[in-house]
């Protein structure tokens, strides 16, 4: 009977079946987890309190959030040196974020479940959400301003809250000055420098020319003496405000308004607190700069980065790919060298992305760009302006590696259009040009539209090539600002996709990048999904169009 | 056509505005398709660009070494003295002579001139007996005199621009101070010399006109309270017969020793411990009937280089063999030429060296890759002596007729050869020739290893299991999707998995190295009964669906939705076989599956390895072959497969005999895709795997592939060095790679086409 129904095929046909299914759960799964990591991490989560009695019996407590749990059988406890206590048949450990880097030197502690004596979720348990060193868990003890307690005890509360919005706007204040206008300032001066190092030589550097330099530089150092003043007084009543936080070993911990980016009690937040919690968060990831080594903070700088590469990338590569499909389709004699062409298309695509990186690297940095150095911007060498990766160079590299997607894309929307309708419009005089430019391509440009947002979606998950020709981890400026010439094309710039690598990889504390990665990664993949179902839904009404063109 | 723009060619003749505007017009077509034509060309233009600019970046490392003379003229102030060294400073401007009557001649390379004319302090009533080099890169010389006393005496360079010109102006110092020190404390002459300076200790070793083999050094102990510090005067006597030595070697570390006879006995002695120097062990270097004619280290001073009568330069180096006992061993060797060779100059900052013979022919060597690069007869007869400059750029070679002859040499990329990059290398210090790649070190005496086998064979390790899980999946998948399923199902599964592939690598590779491999680390066990029990739980599921159930039930679910019930039976699969893994575990394993691998089997287990990376690249390889290879299915002409049912086969026989045979091409080509993205790809290696560059089949030890090699190391490599041109032939090797299996699988898919067309 068995060996029927083997003869039969079909359990063949049953395994391949679950080959499918392997895949979908797979998909679904992945999407899942990244998901599901991906969005937890705004929740606020409870701070608990336990009682914990350490290997050599010394009894402590630890307060923190508990961010994970690996559970170890017996044997490999035993193998990994753990001791088992009594009666156990596993070894339970659980990674704590205890926080308080500065006072304890580490903010991730693992424990073990079975010393644990006690566990409660104090609601008075505070969360200090700082600048610098991570987050701080203890208990709020006073709010003191120039150094004398104002408020402590119950009253606390309410003032540090109050308290920390007026520092969080005087905050506001001081970096926009320092950033746009300190900024502005000192590009202003870089560019008088170069502009005297041009004059020089040209031979042009004479009198006249270093009076007018000299006010200017005058002027601008006035300017810059003028904002110090104002930042230093703004600086100064940043500093007044601070909070007094007790830790769970008694210590207390005075922690300056200035260095604070929030403050929540999570065990007595109700739902809607976390929601509002969980909201702001998220605004605060997609629209703030990375701090702390990009460990936390928000993501703001790599998406601008990656949106600005990818346009220029976008411009570039239309309308090279669509020249080259309309080669192939309306111009070529199908023949040797379609199929020659066709050979080199599929290996562009083929071609790993890092060739394309190191290609990019030694020829369009070193080459092309050390040949407009020398050629136009003399007056700044040996510092290099093109001659060094870049956010041009490295839109250039993506935009050969996703040349095939909009050429294979462009070609077969050609291909669905109808023949008559060339035939039609060339028997009315119009010439071959003309034709193609007032009738296919206005056609087929939903399906060049169609291979633009998938190479888009491409070059936005690209990372290898990019770590050769122009991301760095932290972008001191965005490629887009306020200066002239407003767009600079050489600078360096962040992207998601290298700020998964570089945080989950480079960091020196994974622990604490590890929640921000995965929501990055969550990021990036619904902005990559999005965009391919927005291509695919483009593409599938373009095909019923023209099927309905057809008859 | 043809017509219509001849009509219009003879209206735009007439030139009235209508003309013009059809002239224009014409101008546009023509324009549009010159631009259409140069760019469809372009794109074969880019893939040749790619190709050519590679080749261009790699080819340097392969051109042959050149040099040519410079100048040549007679040796300045010839009066002062027969040559005992010549020297170099690192501009090639000044060069240095140090005659017996214990003069420093500095003169200009370029010309002979002389620039300035030192005299040695040497004390009255003495006779240099011996002379040595002591230390190339610090321009060191020692002066062995006839009262058992030397003088240590540096030439050095100050570089100054006044007027924005360089000018280079020579000097000589005493680092031990003017007064000679005494060696022998018999007051013997020094026939033969030895000397090594190091920051805080000095050593001279010298042989005696009595006979004696002496070792005399200085430590300098350093004093408190900012006093002066004092010289420590060590002296011992090595017990070992004198009479033969003719070449004496320390080792820039003060630990090692190495005498050596003509006769070609070489001992090696540790003086690690200056007051008592023990003699380790002794050797014959050369074949009988020869006698060695020069001797110097290498750079490093880790390996020695014995020139001898027949031409022949051996290395030899200190190996470690397996018992971790050292004994000299002759690493390689060189025929370099038929005469004796008179010196041997090693480069300063390569295991390179020069080499000249008793004829005046020069040779330039590089150990590691075995490279002759140069050979030039630049005299004619017995050489005097022979210098290297730093920048191993230049030599000057003074000929017996009392010329010196200057030669350029363009030397870039010696190290480089095909033995090196693919082959064994027996590196200095090392047991036995291996493979290995390890580009930067922390000084000049270890040289980067640069070999490309172990990248080569870890892109190849990474692909073969990334291949291993994909192919199976992705071809299941796709046999099932384009010829089982239903279409309803298809229109959402297709496009479904195909989503897969646009996911950034990045992100698998980052889920691959922080969340699955901790993951498999933990639960090792239970993967394996997953890939045992999980198609064992499909076909149990299957049997029974299809036996036991009423016809009611199955008729149910419409035909080719299969894939929709399996989904959870595989989940209730995959947790029963997680749950079994337990018990199983505890029973055939010890309750702990990696750690019987290592102590039963003696499989050491890396966190990140080649499963996760076959798991994790795998995964991402799936949608490519997929994609393709349902796509060859799909179009498999359906009156193949009606004919083939309608003569009675199953659906799994029509499948297999003629749906698949049919597809065979496109599914070749699917694959060979695949392989060339999963050989190329980068950030999922680059992250689930330790990056380690070891050779090791085993599958749960990682990996460093090319792709990755280069993502780690360009950035930090100096543009045109040797580092920077071999990553680029590594990117070179990964464009072959994915070329071939590319245009392979486009040529396949091509002549496919062709042929289902005329089916």
């Amino acid at each position: 009977m068995i060996k029927q129904w083997f003869k039969s095929g079909e359990p063949w046909v049953w395994l391949n079946a679950a080959a499918v299914s392997a895949n979908l759960i797979l998909v679904v799964g992945l999407f899942t987890l990244i998901a599901v990591r991906g969005l937890g991490h705004f929740w606020p989560a409870q701070v608990v309190e336990y009682g914990y009695k350490d290997k050599d019996g010394i009894a402590t407590v630890i307060v923190g959030e508990v961010v994970d749990t690996v559970v170890l059988s017996a044997q490999q406890a035993k193998d990994a040196n753990y001791e088992i206590l009594a009666g156990g048949d596993s070894l339970e450990q659980r990674l704590i974020k205890t926080g308080n880097r500065d006072t304890t030197g580490m903010d991730f502690h693992w424990i073990e479940q079975q010393r644990i004596s006690g566990e409660t979720y104090p609601a008075d348990m505070l969360v200090v959400e700082r600048r610098e060193w991570g987050n701080f868990y203890g208990r709020l003890v006073a709010v003191k301003e120039q150094g004398k307690t104002i408020a402590s005890g119950a009253q606390a509360w309410p003032i540090a809250e109050q308290k920390l919005q007026t520092a969080l706007e005087l905050f506001e204040e001081i970096d926009k000055m320092q950033q746009k206008d300190v900024g502005a300032i000192n590009y202003a001066l870089e560019r008088l420098r170069l502009k005297q190092k041009k004059l020089q030589l040209k031979n042009q550097w004479d009198d006249n020319a270093k009076q007018e330099l000299a006010a200017q530089e005058a002027e601008y150092k006035q300017q810059y003496q003028s904002l110090q003043g104002e930042l230093a007084k703004l600086n100064e009543k940043i500093a007044l405000d601070s909070i007094v936080v007790k830790e769970a070993s008694g210590k207390e911990v005075e922690i300056p308004m200035s260095k604070t980016v929030r403050i929540y009690q999570p065990n007595e937040m109700n739902v809607f607190a976390k929601i509002l919690h969980y909201g702001e968060k998220v605004v605060e990831f997609v629209s703030d700069d990375p701090r702390e080594a990009n460990t936390e903070g928000g993501i703001f700088p790599a998406i601008f980065g990656t949106v600005m590469m990818v346009m220029v990338m976008a411009v570039i590569v239309t309308p090279l790919g669509v020249v080259a499909a309309v080669y192939m389709r309306e111009y070529a004699k199908q023949g040797f060298l379609t199929r020659l062409i066709r050979i080199a298309v599929n290996n562009l695509a083929g071609v790993p992305s890092i060739v394309y990186g190191v290609f990019g690297l030694g020829f369009f940095v070193y080459i092309l760009g050390g040949n407009i150095d020398r050629l136009f911007f003399p007056e700044s060498l040996p510092a290099p302006v093109f001659g060094t990766p870049g956010l041009l160079w490295s839109s250039l590299t993506l935009a050969l590696l996703t040349l095939p997607v909009v050429i294979v894309s462009t070609e077969e929307g050609l291909s669905r259009i109808p023949k008559a309708i060339r035939e039609g419009s060339l028997a009315l005089g119009a010439t071959k040009a003309e034709t193609l430019w007032r009738t296919i391509l206005p056609m087929a440009s939903p399906a060049i539209m169609t291979g633009l947002i998938l190479a888009v979606a491409r070059a936005a998950g690209e990372v290898a090539p990019l770590m050769l020709v122009g991301v760095v981890k932290l972008a001191p400026t965005l490629p887009l600002d306020g200066n002239f010439p407003y767009m600079h094309f050489d600078r360096k710039f962040m992207h998601l996709g290298f700020h998964i690598y570089d945080v989950g990889f480079q960091s020196p504390n994974v622990e604490a990048a590890r929640p921000l990665v995965y929501s990055t990664a969550l990021l990036l993949v619904l902005v990559i999904i999005g965009l391919n179902m927005t291509a695919i839904s483009i593409r599938n009404h373009l095909r019923e169009k023209y099927r309905a063109l057809d008859n | 056509m043809a017509d219509i723009t001849h009509i219009q060619k003879n209206m735009s003749s007439t030139l009235t505005p209508a003309g013009y505007y059809q002239r224009w017009r014409l101008i546009k077509d023509t324009l549009a398709r010159h631009t259409v034509v140069v760019g469809g060309l372009g794109i074969i233009g880019a893939i040749v660009l790619i190709f050519f600019y590679l080749l261009y970046a790699v080819f340097p490392l392969f051109l042959p070494a050149h040099s040519e003379t410079v100048a040549s003229y007679s040796v300045p102030e010839k009066s002062l003295g027969k040559t005992l060294l010549l020297a170099e400073e690192e501009q090639n401007e000044v060069g240095v002579r140090f005659t017996d009557q214990g003069k420093a001649v500095f003169f200009a390379v370029k010309t002979g001139k002389t620039l300035l004319n030192e005299s040695i302090a040497l004390p009255e009533n003495t006779q240099v007996t011996s002379f040595a080099q002591g230390d190339f890169a610090n321009g060191i010389v020692v002066y062995g005199l006839s009262d058992g006393r030397a003088v240590v005496v540096s030439h050095q360079y100050t570089l100054s621009y006044p007027n924005n010109v360089r000018v280079i102006t020579p000097s000589i110092d005493y680092p031990l101070g003017k007064e000679p020190l005494l060696i022998d404390n018999k007051g013997k002459a020094l026939e033969k010399i030895a000397f090594k300076k190091g920051d805080d200790v000095s050593t001279f070793v010298a042989k005696t006109a009595d006979q004696r083999m002496i070792l005399t050094s200085f430590e300098k102990k350093s004093a408190m309270f900012g006093e002066e510090p004092t010289l420590e005067r060590i002296d011992a006597e090595l017990k070992t017969p004198a009479k033969d030595v003719a070449y004496i070697l320390i080792n820039k570390d003060h630990n090692n020793l190495y005498l050596a006879s003509s006769t070609g006995l070489l001992s090696y002695f540790d003086i690690g411990d200056k007051a008592a120097p023990v003699l380790k062990q002794q050797i014959n270097v050369l074949e009988a009937g020869s006698k060695i004619t020069s001797m110097d280290f290498l750079n490093g001073d880790l390996s020695v280089l014995v020139g001898d009568s027949h031409g022949v330069i051996s290395q030899w180096s200190m190996i470690r063999d397996a018992k971790n006992q050292s004994a000299m061993q002759k690493l390689r060797f060189f025929k370099a030429s038929e005469n004796p060779i008179i010196a041997i100059n090693p480069e300063a900052r390569r295991k390179g060296f020069i080499a000249v013979d008793s004829t005046g022919e020069v040779g330039i060597y590089y150990t590691t890759s075995e490279r002759e690069l140069i050979k030039e007869s630049v005299a004619n007869a017995a050489p005097v002596a022979l210098a290297l400059s730093p920048r191993a750029n230049s030599f000057l070679l003074e000929g017996a007729n009392n010329q010196i002859h200057v030669w350029q040499v363009e030397n870039e990329h010696p190290e480089i050869s095909i033995k090196s990059l693919w082959q064994k290398v027996w590196y200095e210090s090392h047991s036995e020739p291996e493979y290995i790649w390890q580009s930067s070190s922390a000084s000049n005496d270890f040289e980067p290893k640069m070999s490309l086998t172990p990248l080569v064979f870890g892109t190849l390790k990474a692909a073969f299991y990334a291949m291993l899980i994909a192919t199976p999946l992705a071809l299941m998948g796709a046999i099932y999707t384009a010829y089982f399923m239903a279409p309803a199902m298809r229109l959402y599964v297709k496009p479904g998995i195909e989503l897969m592939g646009a996911l950034p690598t990045v992100i698998l590779g980052f889920l691959a190295g922080l969340w699955l491999a901790p993951m498999v680390e933990l639960n090792l066990a239970a993967l394996f009964s997953l890939l045992m029990f999980l198609p064992l739980s499909v076909m149990l599921f299957a049997y029974c669906w299809q036996r036991f159930l009423p016809k009611d039930y199955k008729e149910k679910v419409p035909e080719g939705w299969d894939a929709a019930i399996l989904v959870p039976v595989l989940l209730l699969g995959a947790w029963l076989s997680v749950q079994l893994s337990i018990p199983l575990e505890n029973l055939f394993f010890n309750g702990n599956m990696r750690s019987w691998f290592s102590h039963e089997l003696g499989i050491g287990y890396d966190q990140r390895n080649a499963l996760i990376v076959g798991l994790a690249m795998g995964f991402a390889v799936i949608p490519t072959i997929f994609s393709i290879a349902e796509d060859a299915i799909f179009s498999v002409p359906k009156h193949l497969t009606i004919g083939s049912l309608a003569l009675g086969a199953t659906p799994w026989q029509t499948m297999v005999r003629v749906v698949l045979l049919t597809a065979s091409p496109g599914i070749f080509s699917a694959i060979m895709i695949g392989l060339g993205r999963a050989i190329g790809e980068t950030m999922i290696v680059l992250m689930a795997t330790g990056n380690t560059p070891v050779m090791d089949l085993s599958v749960f030890q990682g990996m460093r592939t090319l792709s990755a090699n280069i993502g780690v190391e360009m950035p930090e490599s100096e543009v045109d060095s040797t580092h920077y041109r071999v990553l680029f032939l590594a990117a070179l090797v990964l464009f072959m790679f994915t070329f071939v299996f590319n245009t392979l699988a486009e040529v396949i898919r091509q002549r496919l086409r062709q042929k289902y067309s005329s089916l």
